[in-house]
């Protein structure tokens, strides 16, 4: 564990990409081949199954250090992660040298203690605790309570995996995708091309777009783009093959079971194919058969039923799902992504008229034969639902992960509405104890409302003065959050508005985030409850 | 009765009439130790340590002082007054107040650990203690000084052997004293931002002994620095005047770096958890070492500490000073680039 607990370290403290990718390709040189297997699934997000509750943890980690629980909660708020409070509080005596266990032992132990009970677990966790040095325990902790997000992208991994096994990124990208358990499945399996011949639900590395920060009349010739609508959903792939059909999110989460709507095309899509598109709410009935489809129903109503492990009739019917087609990756076996985009489209529609299935579409090309009329295509997104458009260059191949060049898009400005905070609370990870968390109200006549939450979009420094800000004027304590003075104004943007009896504003923002501060207006200037409805009357139907 | 009320102006003595580290101008102010929001311009009197003294007028410039040193006492208007070593940074004293047979001590800033050049902390028996909580959370527990120097002279070869210009961050007066007897180590070719510089020359001309060390001047070309260590404030982190050491490395010294997110915002290489104030620990036996029924609980995390002290027995309340802010300082930010200035003036001679 030491050797992962260093590596951890060396990445969270380095700011510099070659350094990381220096100490990636350090681990992978040097640490056991299985250790290796649970590393790349840990960076390419396959956490193991949580055994544990936190809450469990921390009242183990109380049970050792005879801290009262809400010493514990203040300390939490402060360091702002579960895994490294624990990992501070325990006491850390000098290390005496063991035998050094590497991270599959740990992880295969407490994949193994699953079913056992509280104490064995316990037993097993407190007196690992007791062997482990700080950095050691910090690690060991984030196996148990989940995410290892330490600024290392799946990219860079992949990246410092390459150096070492002398295999292109593409290709490592593609062979460590999709479902395999880290549990069973050997570094050289994992890598090995029959290993991913063998997985037939497999899917491609998404090729990813950056957004346009140039002129559109820069990209060059209009008759060498073609653009589509960029919708809002989930971006997925749908893979047949060999008669099973799997459905994979960007995420790279099998979501199959998630969407009964596309099971029918098991029977319809031909075996050894790979579609890209998106998953979208879309009220679609058997008979109709549109040549352009309508707008999609807002993301809100797909939120209604993602999250669920059961799907029941309800959401079928209130929450429907289509999959907007994009692109073709695999056609008749054969993996097609160096064919260019133009000859892909073309065995796409074919293979889309043949389902002949209102639940799959066509994601439709815009037709334009200038930037200028397309600019003015691009401001009609929001009212069919879509977020700006895609640009995609018709000589383009499907590339893997986020590329510039070929693909770009280009997104509407957001809405935007001026705000006031009226609640604080202190941030995770960088922003550790410093208020980062806002809570922003509008006007409602004498009240204020609050709408919306946003954690970004200001500068480092910004973020020190609000702090600063937070510190002397908050008014009341209520646990972690701090009502504030309501003096701030700042723009918030958010992409799109929808009805919510969730919220007491009633409606709820799609990504709220801080556009800018508006030092130079007053709390009095704020827009009005009524500016929200008006835009959920106009945008949220 | 009170010995010490918080007033507006700061710490108030009624009895004696005077103030202790006040941040408002006053006639009459005691001053713990030389950092900038416990020593500010403007008193008519001044009263500190020995130590404390030319630290005082390097900041301030002429002033009309007294020193004291530890264990001696003086009065005023019947108040007897000592100062005793709080461990803090050089001439860094507690203040103890006895009258009518109460006695009172004020912390000022401390740190239980004996750094070897602050002094040793000494704990004073009284009944109220007035006592700071920068770091008053269980999660700062501090390593001893042998093993962070070690970690730092670790980090220095390491980072030296991969080519790159070691530059240490802390602050010029406190930090960098100690920074500099651990990195005296294991090298003598050290470089010092003026700042430091300055400092140094300042306690140099009162008597202290320290490694020798050079001033980073902006005529010296930059093959000087390639085996060097540099040391500097952190207002000179992420400055231009480190590019002239590129390529470097950058590691924080400061007893917030024990938490990593901190350590990342910072952007830094590495951060070292080295403070000058007292960790939890410190904090709790120093409380308890006074043996005092009332503990009063200034800049940090005063209403955390204050509550444990309350739930353990100890009748404790938080005060509101300007050391910090509402709830905790950013570790002595007295290296706002202007004060950083005024350290960089020529000292007075």
């Amino acid at each position: 564990m030491k050797a992962f607990a260093e590596l951890v370290s060396e990445l969270s403290g380095s700011t510099k990409t070659n350094e990381k990718l220096a100490a990636l390709a350090q681990y992978f040189s040097c640490a056991p081949a299985e250790d290796k297997v649970w590393m790349i699934a840990l960076f390419s997000g396959r956490r193991p199954k949580r055994i544990i509750s936190s809450a469990n943890l921390k009242q183990w980690c109380l049970d050792i250090t005879g801290l009262p629980s809400w010493l514990f909660d203040e300390c939490y708020h402060t360091v702002g992660d579960l895994a490294e409070t624990i990992a501070l509080l325990l006491p850390s005596p000098p290390r005496v040298n063991l035998d050094e266990q590497g991270l599959s032992y740990y992880i295969n132990t407490l994949a193994g203690l699953e079913k056992a009970g509280e104490t064995e677990k316990k037993n097993f966790i407190t007196g690992s605790w007791m062997e482990m040095d700080r950095d050691e325990k910090f690690v060991f902790n984030k196996l148990l309570t989940g995410n290892f997000r330490i600024g290392v992208s799946q990219k860079m991994m992949v990246n410092a995996l390459a150096q070492t096994v002398k295999l292109e990124p593409s290709v490592i990208a593609h062979r460590i995708a999709g479902k395999w358990d880290p549990a069973i499945t050997s570094f050289h399996e994992l890598l090995s091309e029959e290993g991913t011949a063998g997985d037939i639900s497999k899917p491609y590395p998404f090729y990813l777009a950056y957004a346009l920060d140039e002129e559109i009349e820069k990209l060059g010739p209009e008759e060498e783009w073609q653009a589509e609508w960029k919708w809002d959903g989930i971006r997925g792939q749908l893979v047949k093959r060999e008669k099973e059909l799997f459905a994979w999110s960007r995420g790279e989460e099998l979501m199959t079971d998630k969407f009964p709507e596309y099971h029918v095309l098991k029977e319809l899509i031909p075996d050894g194919s790979v579609l890209d598109g998106e998953i979208l709410p879309y009220e679609w009935s058997i008979n109709a058969r549109e040549n352009e489809p309508n707008a999609p129903l807002p993301f809100s109503i797909l939120q209604t039923r993602i999250g669920r492990k059961q799907v029941n009739k309800k959401h079928l019917l209130e929450a429907p799902v289509a999959f907007f087609a994009y692109d073709l990756l695999e056609h008749r076996g054969l993996d097609i992504r160096e064919t260019p985009l133009t000859e892909r489209r073309i065995l796409l529609e074919e293979l889309v008229q043949s389902v002949d299935h209102p639940v799959l579409l066509l994601s439709p090309q815009i037709e334009f034969s200038s930037w200028q009329q397309l600019a003015a295509i691009r401001e009609g997104s929001r009212d069919r639902g879509a977020e700006g458009l895609m640009l995609k260059r018709k000589s383009s191949a499907y590339q893997v992960g986020r590329k510039t060049g070929d693909w770009w898009k280009w997104k509407i400005d957001p809405l935007v509405i001026d705000a006031v905070m009226i609640y604080a609370q202190k941030g995770h990870g960088r922003r550790s104890n410093l208020y980062t968390d806002y809570t922003f109200a509008v006007k409602d006549g004498d009240r204020l409302v609050s709408f919306a939450k946003a954690y970004s979009g200001l500068t480092d420094q910004e973020f020190g003065q609000v702090d600063a800000f937070v510190k002397k004027n908050s008014l009341e304590k209520f646990g972690p959050v701090r009502t504030v003075k309501p003096e701030l104004v700042f723009e918030i943007a958010f992409e799109g508005i929808a009805a919510s009896n969730r919220h007491k504003s009633g409606v709820a923002l799609r990504f709220p985030r801080i556009n800018r501060w508006r030092k130079d207006k007053k709390p009095g200037e704020i827009n009005t409850l009524e500016d929200l409805k008006k835009m959920l009357e106009r945008y949220g139907k | 009765m009170a010995l010490v009320e918080f007033k507006a102006k700061g710490l108030y003595c009624p009895p004696g009439n005077f103030y202790i580290d006040p941040w408002q101008p006053v006639s009459k102010a005691i001053i713990t130790h030389a950092h900038s929001d416990h020593a500010r311009p403007g008193h008519g009197h001044y009263l500190c340590h020995p130590d404390t003294l030319p630290l005082l007028q390097l900041r301030l410039g002429p002033l009309n002082a007294q020193s004291l040193p530890w264990q001696e006492t003086i009065q005023i208007n019947g108040v007897k007054i000592s100062l005793h070593p709080a461990g803090h940074i050089i001439g860094s004293s507690q203040v103890k107040l006895e009258y009518q047979g109460e006695t009172w001590v004020f912390s000022g800033d401390y740190k239980t650990e004996d750094d070897g050049i602050s002094g040793r902390f000494e704990p004073l028996p009284c009944h109220v203690f007035i006592s700071e909580s920068t770091f008053g959370l269980p999660i700062y527990n501090w390593k001893s000084q042998p093993e962070i120097f070690a970690e730092i002279q670790q980090w220095i070869s390491n980072s030296q052997a991969a080519g790159k210009t070691p530059i240490l961050i802390g602050y010029s007066l406190g930090k960098a004293q100690r920074l500099l007897s651990c990195v005296s180590g294991i090298t003598n070719n050290i470089y010092v931002h003026g700042a430091i510089w300055n400092v140094q020359e300042t306690l140099r001309a009162a008597g202290h002994h320290f490694p020798a060390i050079k001033k980073v001047e902006p005529g010296l070309p930059a093959s000087v620095y390639k085996d060097a260590v540099i040391l500097a404030p952190p207002s000179a982190d992420g400055s231009a005047w480190m590019k002239k050491f590129a390529p470097y490395s950058v590691g924080i010294c400061s007893g917030w770096m024990q938490v990593r997110g901190n350590q990342r915002r910072r952007n830094a290489d590495a951060g070292f958890a080295l403070s000058d104030h007292a960790d939890w620990n410190g904090l709790l036996q120093a409380v308890k070492a006074t043996g005092a029924q009332k503990v009063f609980v200034t800049h940090g995390f005063q209403s955390v500490f204050s509550r444990w002290l309350q739930e353990n027995g100890i009748d404790a309340a938080e005060v509101k000073t300007a050391y910090g802010g509402e709830e905790e300082e950013q570790e002595k930010p007295s290296t706002s680039p202007e004060q950083e200035e005024e350290i960089n003036k020529p000292s007075p001679s």
